[in-house]
């Protein structure tokens, strides 16, 4: 049932800013991340991969507001949930398996960081590691060298709620609030960090509030509609891009998942609660709003369905195939020469 | 050439790379109107103007997460902490983040990043304002860690970091900045990091040491010298990587060395040069690999009588030197 009723798609979309096209666009990039995500976490399962963080809840939040940057222009600092991200960012589904593989071409890192630790020069996607947060305040950096150097680019970091609790979080807002840099902060708020829930990050679980602290504008949207976080990064990123400094996004959403492969989630979580939280899985809901719009119907949902699907399966055996690191390279690249 | 002091050597040096290349930056926290506390960058501010020459909001970790995000986007950024012993917020950002940047990215991504910092004791600091940090980052392989002795060296290595594309911890011992003078050469030059130097011939004994030490380890020379031990002195300059050709060449050849630096020695960066000598130059010795540093306690306190039961100096040195000597 159409999750929309009683209001006019088209102009939903169109007070979005986005066409049709655009909205089949992200349901695309929406869907493959639905599919690399389960289909990562499968390969886990089977031990063929030996590790992944889903990103399942989240597709709606990371591939929407991806879609509000200039893809060949704007930098992205990542966080381990931003695959959906990532893939409007340029990678492609081949990228994305060299990386779950390890790889020696995996653009990330050939092989060096985990599953799902971004970083790619070329797309302008800023390499993360693994301490969460320390990435917020380098965001801020990125954006300083463009500012300095008269470039019209923005930058958007993801983080959750989670690493919203770290000091660099508070160092990194403060910072560009100083200096107005072109930087939008995109804080996914699933309410989990792994097994902490928000109410044990602070007492004020909407994190959005904390901009007023720095100065600049923090606002909270529904995550799981794309259309409502296109709207307000996109006005978040027209700000950076303006001059008139950063933005704090916070999308709700949900984590469908267990943190990562090695973690089980119904040790914190029950059933019960992940079965209603399945309810308002956003890919169903965007998948109804767009046949209400009347951009997609059964017919064409399972042959981009099936489309997705093959392109993921030969990413897998093209990865899996592919050449592991040579061990000798191990020890090489410690200092740039 | 002209003779300058440390303090004006360093910044000479950040004058003239911030006037040949426009990536460079600089950043710290009181470091534009104030010109830093110990006035390193005083003038830089009026000479490049504020968009150049940064006061940082009070929070080392941003500062350096800041410095990094930049240096990933294709500047230079030239890091001032405030006194070495703030330098641990920003650890995890060193560690964790610049130095692993080059490796975790398959070479992708280098982080040209110099962090400079004054550190070292002799100043009534207290506990907070005269650590010795280098041993922390010298175990960090993708980090280069350098400690300069004289004016020459401070100027020549400092345009050498900013020009490097790692990230580079730069140690100013803070008594150094005006107690030593030295000559320096007019115009631009560069002193390559990782190259140690003998600062005294000797054939006697390896005096080995970096940063103000070295001028601790030439004072008690010449008073050993008077006694008939003859020391040589070799100046690391850089802590990592360390020029192990040099110090082993020096140990091969006097068959006795002692190392010397002012931090503690549980763990210091004379550890290791120990190491290197028992596996390169076991052969050589005619004595036990001798340290000279500070007890292991937590770092120098206020008190005059107390700082110094605790530093070491050039008598130090001198009672060290004659046990090897007769050994």
């Amino acid at each position: 049932m159409p999750a929309n009723d009683g209001i006019d798609h088209d102009d939903r979309l169109r007070g979005s800013g986005l066409d049709g096209d655009d909205a089949q666009q992200i349901y695309r990039y929406m869907l493959l991340a639905r599919v690399i995500s389960e289909k990562s976490w499968l390969l886990t399962r089977q031990g063929r991969v030996l590790f992944t963080m889903p990103c399942d809840g989240q597709e709606a939040a990371d591939v929407a507001s991806a879609y509000a940057l200039d893809a060949a222009n704007d930098f992205i600092v990542p966080y381990a949930r931003s695959l959906g991200a990532m893939l409007v960012k340029g990678m492609t589904t081949q990228e994305v398996m060299l990386n779950m593989f390890g790889k020696a071409a995996d653009p990330n890192s050939g092989g060096r960081q985990m599953p799902m630790h971004w970083g790619h020069k070329k797309l302008g996607i800023i390499s993360m590691g693994s301490s969460v947060g320390t990435t917020i305040p380098r965001a801020s950096g990125v954006a300083l060298a463009s500012k300095l150097k008269g470039e019209a680019a923005v930058t958007m970091v993801y983080f959750g709620e989670g690493s919203a609790s770290e000091g660099d979080f508070h160092e990194g807002l403060a910072f560009a609030g100083v200096h107005r840099l072109p930087v939008v902060f995109f804080c996914n708020n699933n309410g989990w960090a792994t097994s902490v829930p928000v109410s044990l990050q602070s007492a004020e679980p909407q994190v959005s509030k904390r901009a007023q602290g720095y100065g600049f504008p923090g606002v909270t949207v529904d995550g799981l509609d794309p259309l409502t976080v296109y709207q307000a990064v996109k006005t978040a990123v027209d700000r950076a891009r303006s001059g008139d400094g950063p933005t704090l996004v916070e999308a709700t959403t949900i984590r469908m998942m267990p943190h990562s492969s090695s973690d089980d989630h119904l040790r914190y979580r029950s059933q019960e609660e992940l079965d209603a939280e399945k309810e308002s899985d956003p890919l169903p809901r965007f998948r109804d709003f767009l046949i209400s719009a009347g951009l997609l119907d059964e017919e064409s949902d399972q042959v981009l369905r099936d489309a997705v699907d093959q392109e993921v399966e030969a990413a897998i055996e093209y990865a899996d195939a592919a050449p592991a690191p040579d061990p000798e390279t191990a020890h090489t690249g410690v200092y740039a020469p | 050439m002209s003779e300058m002091r440390l303090i004006e050597a360093v910044r000479d040096g950040l004058r003239e790379e911030l006037a040949a290349d426009g990536s460079v930056f600089l950043i710290g926290q009181d470091i534009a109107v104030n010109g830093g506390v110990f006035r390193v960058t005083e003038g830089l501010l009026e000479e490049f103007g504020p968009e150049r020459i940064i006061d940082s909001p009070l929070a080392e970790s941003g500062m350096v997460g800041v410095a990094i995000g930049a240096a990933m986007n294709g500047l230079r950024p030239v890091v001032e902490i405030q006194f070495a012993d703030f330098i641990f917020p920003a650890f995890n950002q060193l560690v964790s983040e610049a130095a692993r940047m080059y490796y975790r990215t398959n070479g992708e991504f280098a982080v040209p990043l110099v962090i400079r910092a004054p550190y070292g004791g002799g100043v009534r600091g207290g506990l907070y304002h005269s650590q010795s940090v280098e041993a922390y980052f010298a175990h960090v392989p993708g980090l280069k860690v350098v400690v300069p002795s004289s004016p020459h060296d401070a100027k020549g290595l400092l345009k050498a970091a900013i020009r490097d594309d790692n990230p580079v911890l730069f140690f100013e011992h803070k008594l150094a900045y005006n107690t030593v003078r030295g000559e320096v050469p007019d115009g631009d030059y560069t002193v390559p990091i990782g190259e140690a130097v003998v600062r005294r011939e000797g054939r006697q004994l390896s005096l080995i040491s970096y940063g103000l030490s070295v001028h601790h380890c030439l004072e008690a020379a010449e008073t050993l010298s008077a006694e008939g031990i003859d020391c040589e002195v070799v100046d690391l300059r850089t802590v990592s990587p360390l020029d192990t050709v040099t110090l082993l060449d020096s140990v091969k050849k006097t068959g006795r060395a002692c190392i010397v630096h002012e931090d503690n020695l549980t763990g210091g960066v004379g550890a290791e040069v120990a190491a290197i000598i028992a596996k390169g130059a076991f052969e050589y010795l005619d004595a036990p690999v001798q340290r000279v540093g500070a007890p292991d306690v937590p770092s120098f306190p206020y008190s005059p009588t107390l700082e110094d039961a605790l530093l070491p100096g050039p008598s130090d040195i001198v009672h060290a030197a004659r046990e090897l000597a007769t050994y």
